[in-house]
């Protein structure tokens, strides 16, 4: 992703720099202070609702990536999701590894998914990639539910070590590791957006025909827009088995995180980094507290109907409410 | 006859009997997606809660489900047509991509599925017509009632659909705004008004489609998951905007399937099916019988 | 929360008063609240839903009776939605911030699992519903498990039926094995090539399908293609209606065929599937036979029928109801006999007694399952059409298996479309 390796499209004034360190060291202090608040409430509950919203963070950011920036929908998060928990699950029975290396080991696993797929299908229209990337996720469902070594449909358990020092529980340490995935994730989010890479995307999503014609290498940025969008997708599965205990192919390709990750991004304005976590911030929070408070079939209307009206009333999702307002 | 070839036989029969009940889920999908683009992932929803219509409808009156699923249509055009005018209100009119309108029919799927559990509970449905348990048998291949009654109501369908489009006035002008709404607009057509009533057609065949379901097999409120990447993998496969190519995937999804499973295990089917979809998209990525991109 | 109408409860109390139940004191003070999470949608709503009836009525029955401790009892569950990664929010906020003082599991394993971490770390007493081997891995001493499988299912699953198998004449040398890809049908077939080794039957064809399956005749042509003598099948409710009903129309025929099938013990899928039931032999968990007339199931699935019916779940009521109740059953006799609300000391009486249920004597062994697994094989016999009365009385489900529990004798063979 260097930026000597892309050429500048012509007529395109070089991408305005800044605002990166402020934009770090304001979300390292946000994310301090959090862990902070939560850990005065002495309520394990904050930390299990707050990784439930934070890896949509994860999920929605990196959807937007391909989805927002460029225009090519995924409809298979749930594949790559998976495939980072499963990589993590591998990996703990394999070699016993930690968390935190089985992260890293589900980027690269679900980066080299999403470079294949994209190698494979990136050069059709969007909607034939929208319909590769569903297959793949059957392919790989397929594939799991007759994968013995991972528990195949019987699903593979993760039993959560009691010593959790220096975190006081179990469920703030997976908090916090999701909450640095997020701030990773919104952050790399932001600096494609403001880079190079970020105006050749938006030229695509454009208009793909012109940016090719002006000189946009059109896929060599989609490939890469791909891999990095199907790498943080795996990272956003990849503390899943830790923080359920119990994982199986079903829970894993759950049909909500495909649409969640389309969703959330298209209610919270998609094409910005701000977008996906206004949007996984809003719907996450109204799921978990739809569980909690309606919990009933109920949940699932509310949901539908906020999806309906926030898409009907706000297109551009909220950050292009905001844009418009201020006209 | 030799097992193994009567197994084949039977292999391809059966497949091409499921195929008939994919091409209907499917139909109604290559006229919203193939030919007016718009990503209605609710429509096996709205499949699914044509059944559960057709088994309140059948139950109480005692009519024949599939002939109960033609009669509804109509009612579900209205629904189709609906829906359409919203969709158009609240994002084509802006200008907006088709892909926005996803969320939105993601939004109407589970507004579906919800109330369909809300009314119904979560057990199974079912109908029960008089052939539901009669098998034709030509030799060692067997021919149930239950998957040729709703495969060749839904083939006459689709044929029926056909016709409408090559002949009539409507039926061209829907093929036509698919290319070309300016030039519609020139010749004094409204281009909303006939992707209206071909947005209608759509929902009104997944009407029928669901009749064909509940005909096959019990249904409940989440039967339509099982069918979303399978309609949409036939509509690309089929090329989008044929509807014979449409006919002619479903068919060969079917058989995929259904030889998978009696040669090499069920486990793989889906596998298979799939896989094969993105193989075609890698050779040959205007599917089976659309036209070159 | 309760997607049930107080009116329903009250009326269904009334019919139990009536039965004989009576009703001591009012209980009193700061109620005693047990919480779970349940499945109220998704795939395992259809047995989710009957469960939750069956522990209303329970705490309806509690309260008439003096409550617990001399306090009313109240039931605090969210829908988990049949996803498990909502059970550990769920169970975090029961405990943090409801601060129930008792927890229960939800229904089927993918759902219990999750849930076991939160549990341990608070040490508290967990009776879960129809788990199956969940704490192999955990090895919790707190965690007691509702499940007449037992703690071997690979062992005494398939037991029953193979036992059975053995005393055809002329014996089976064959075995086809078909399961759905999932937990439970899974291990029901592992068990299912256990005893087939054992015994000395073959296995020609051993193959699973995934959920997503609509057409089952390639799958059963392919099977009797194999010939075999015999045929074991575990699948969950929507795929066994398919697969009993295409092999009506391909006219499968077999000496002994059945196995873990779920779903002919829903009310809905005996009433579509009739006459093609008869002769299946089904493990199942209870049936309304003379030897299984355990104190109090007959009031419990008397009143839950009448609720049913208006709440819209299985009619039947035979398959998890009795088994919630059960549950919701051993807490209460723990609590009693223990006199407070100690987890330590309720485990250590769930270990150390037993527990007179609605399914019959219970006790559990170190790692919490039933020390005396109950795993039936019924058959249906004398069916002759979808009306569910036949179903209520004594004699269409009869019992094979085990011995203890028999109440007929065993017909072959299984031919559906009439052989």
């Amino acid at each position: 992703m260097s930026e000597a390796a892309l050429a500048a499209p012509p007529g395109l004034a070089a991408p305005p720099r800044g605002g990166h360190a402020v934009f770090w060291g304001g979300a390292a202090l946000l994310a301090v202070a959090l862990i902070a608040a939560l850990r005065l409430l002495h309520n394990d509950y904050a930390w299990f609702a707050g990784y439930f919203i934070l890896q949509y963070v994860v999920l929605a950011s990196a959807w937007n990536l391909l989805g927002g920036y460029a225009g090519y929908v995924n409809f298979g998060a749930a594949g790559f999701m998976a495939a980072g928990a499963y990589t993590t699950i591998v990996l703990r029975k394999a070699l016993g590894l930690d968390l935190l290396p089985c992260i890293a080991a589900a980027a690269c696993v679900s980066g080299l998914l999403g470079l294949g797929m994209g190698w494979l299908t990136l050069r059709l229209r969007g909607v034939y990639f929208a319909i590769a990337t569903l297959s793949l996720a059957v392919v790989l469902h397929t594939i799991i539910v007759n994968w013995d070594y991972v528990g195949g449909s019987r699903g593979a358990y993760v039993v959560p070590s009691r010593d959790t020092a220096p975190f006081v529980t179990h469920g703030e340490y997976v908090f916090v590791v999701m909450l640095v995935l997020a701030v990773l994730a919104v952050g790399i989010a932001r600096m494609v957006e403001k880079s190079r890479l970020g105006l050749g995307l938006a030229a695509i999503r454009d208009d793909e025909r012109a940016a090719e014609a002006a000189g946009v290498p059109t896929l060599r940025l989609k490939l890469i827009a791909t891999t990095l969008s199907g790498a943080l997708m795996g990272v956003a599965g990849a503390p899943l088995p830790h923080y359920s205990a119990y994982l199986n192919p079903e829970a894993a390709f759950s049909l909500a995180y495909g649409v969640n990750a389309i969703a959330m991004p298209l209610i919270g304005g998609a094409g910005t980094w701000a977008g996906p976590v206004i949007g996984a911030l809003l719907l996450g929070t109204l799921q978990q507290a739809a569980t909690v408070m309606i919990s009933s079939a109920l949940n699932l209307l509310v949901v539908g109907c906020v999806l309906v009206a926030f898409v009907a009333l706000a297109p551009h999702g909220i950050i292009g409410l905001f844009r418009g307002a201020r006209r | 006859m030799d097992p193994d070839l009567a197994l084949l036989l039977n292999g391809i029969v059966s497949g091409l009997l499921l195929g008939g009940l994919y091409a209907a889920a499917a139909a109604g999908l290559a006229v919203s997606f193939g030919m007016l683009d718009i990503v209605n992932i609710a429509h096996p929803a709205l499949m699914v809660a044509g059944a559960f219509a057709v088994v309140v409808i059948s139950t109480a009156t005692g009519i024949d489900p599939l002939l109960a699923a033609v009669l509804q249509a109509p009612l579900f055009w209205l629904v189709g047509a609906g829906l359409y005018s919203f969709y158009n209100r609240a994002f084509e009119r802006r200008g907006d991509e088709a892909l926005h309108g996803l969320a939105f029919f993601f939004g109407i799927m589970f507004i579906i599925e919800v109330l369909l559990v809300m009314y119904f509970g979560a057990d199974q449905r079912f109908v029960e017509p008089p052939y539901a348990y009669v098998t034709w048998r030509l030799g060692d291949i067997d021919f149930p009632l239950r998957m040729l009654v709703p495969g060749a109501v839904a083939m006459a369908a689709i044929g029926a659909l056909a016709l409408f489009l090559k002949r009539s006035f409507a039926g061209r002008a829907i093929a036509g705004v698919a290319q070309d709404p300016e030039a519609l607009r020139l010749l004094g057509i409204d281009p909303v008004r006939i992707k209206r009533l071909a947005f209608g057609i759509s929902v009104a065949l997944a009407g029928v489609a669901g009749g064909a379901l509940v005909v096959v097999q019990p249904i409940d409120p989440w039967s339509g998951h099982v069918f979303i990447g399978r309609v949409f993998a036939i509509c690309i496969l089929g090329g989008m905007a044929s509807l014979g190519g449409t006919v002619i995937a479903a068919f060969a999804f079917g058989v995929v399937e259904n030889l998978t499973a009696t040669f090499y295990g069920p486990s793989w089917s889906p596998a298979v099916a799939f896989g094969c979809l993105l193989l075609v998209l890698a050779l040959r990525p205007q599917g089976l019988f659309g036209t070159a991109p | 929360m309760d997607s049930i109408s107080r009116r329903a409860l009250g009326a269904a109390v009334l019919a139990g008063a009536g039965l004989g139940a009576p009703t001591l004191a009012q209980p009193s003070g700061n109620p005693i609240r047990i919480g779970y999470s349940m499945s109220l949608t998704g795939g395992l709503a259809g047995n989710g839903r009957p469960s939750v009836v069956a522990h209303q009525i329970w705490a309806q029955d509690v309260n008439s009776r003096g409550g617990l401790l001399g306090r009313p009892v109240q039931l605090v569950y969210y829908d988990d939605q049949s996803s498990g990664a909502q059970v550990p929010g769920i169970y975090t906020k029961l405990l943090d911030v409801d601060r129930v003082d008792l927890v229960v599991s939800g229904y089927a394993t993918a759902q219990i699992a999750p849930a076991m971490p939160i549990v341990m770390q608070r040490g508290m007493c967990f009776v879960s519903l129809l788990g199956a081997a969940v704490n192999n891995d955990f090895r919790y001493d707190r965690y007691f498990s509702i499940n007449p499988i037992g703690g071997d299912m690979k062992e005494n699953f398939a037991k029953g039926y193979f036992e059975i198998a053995a005393r055809i004449e002329p014996r089976p040398r064959s075995v086809a094995i078909l399961a759905l890809d999932s937990d439970f049908p899974q291990r029901a077939a592992e068990s299912a090539r256990h005893h087939a080794r054992r015994l000395g039957i073959r296995v020609v064809y051993d193959r699973s399908y995934p959920p997503t399956t609509v057409d089952f005749s390639p799958i059963l042509r392919a099977i009797q293609a194999a010939r075999p003598d015999i045929i074991f099948i575990a699948s969950y409710p929507p795929d066994s209606n398919g697969l009993l009903r295409t092999a009506a129309e391909l006219r499968v025929q077999s000496a002994l065929f059945g196995g873990g099938l779920i779903g002919p013990q829903i009310a809905s899928q005996k009433a579509q599937l009739g006459p093609i039931l008869n002769n299946l032999v089904c493990w199942d968990v209870y049936a309304p036979e003379p030897t299984m007339q355990f104190p109090g199931v007959d009031s419990l699935l008397t009143r839950y029928r009448e609720i049913a019916a208006r709440e819209q779940t299985d009619l039947l009521g035979n398959y998890a109801p009795p088994l919630a109740y059960a549950q919701m059953q051993v807490l209460e006799q723990a609590v009693k006999r223990v006199g407070r609300l100690d987890q330590a000391a309720l485990a250590a009486d769930m270990h150390a007694n037993e527990f007179d249920t609605v399914i019959g004597t219970l006790k559990f062994d170190a790692l919490g399952e039933w020390v005396e697994e109950r795993s039936l094989y019924v058959q249906y016999q004398g069916i002759r059409d979808g009306n569910l009365e036949q179903f209520r009385r004594a004699g269409t489900q009869v019992i094979l298996y085990p011995e203890r529990f028999r109440s007929g004798t065993f017909r072959s063979p299984y031919a559906p479309g009439g052989g």
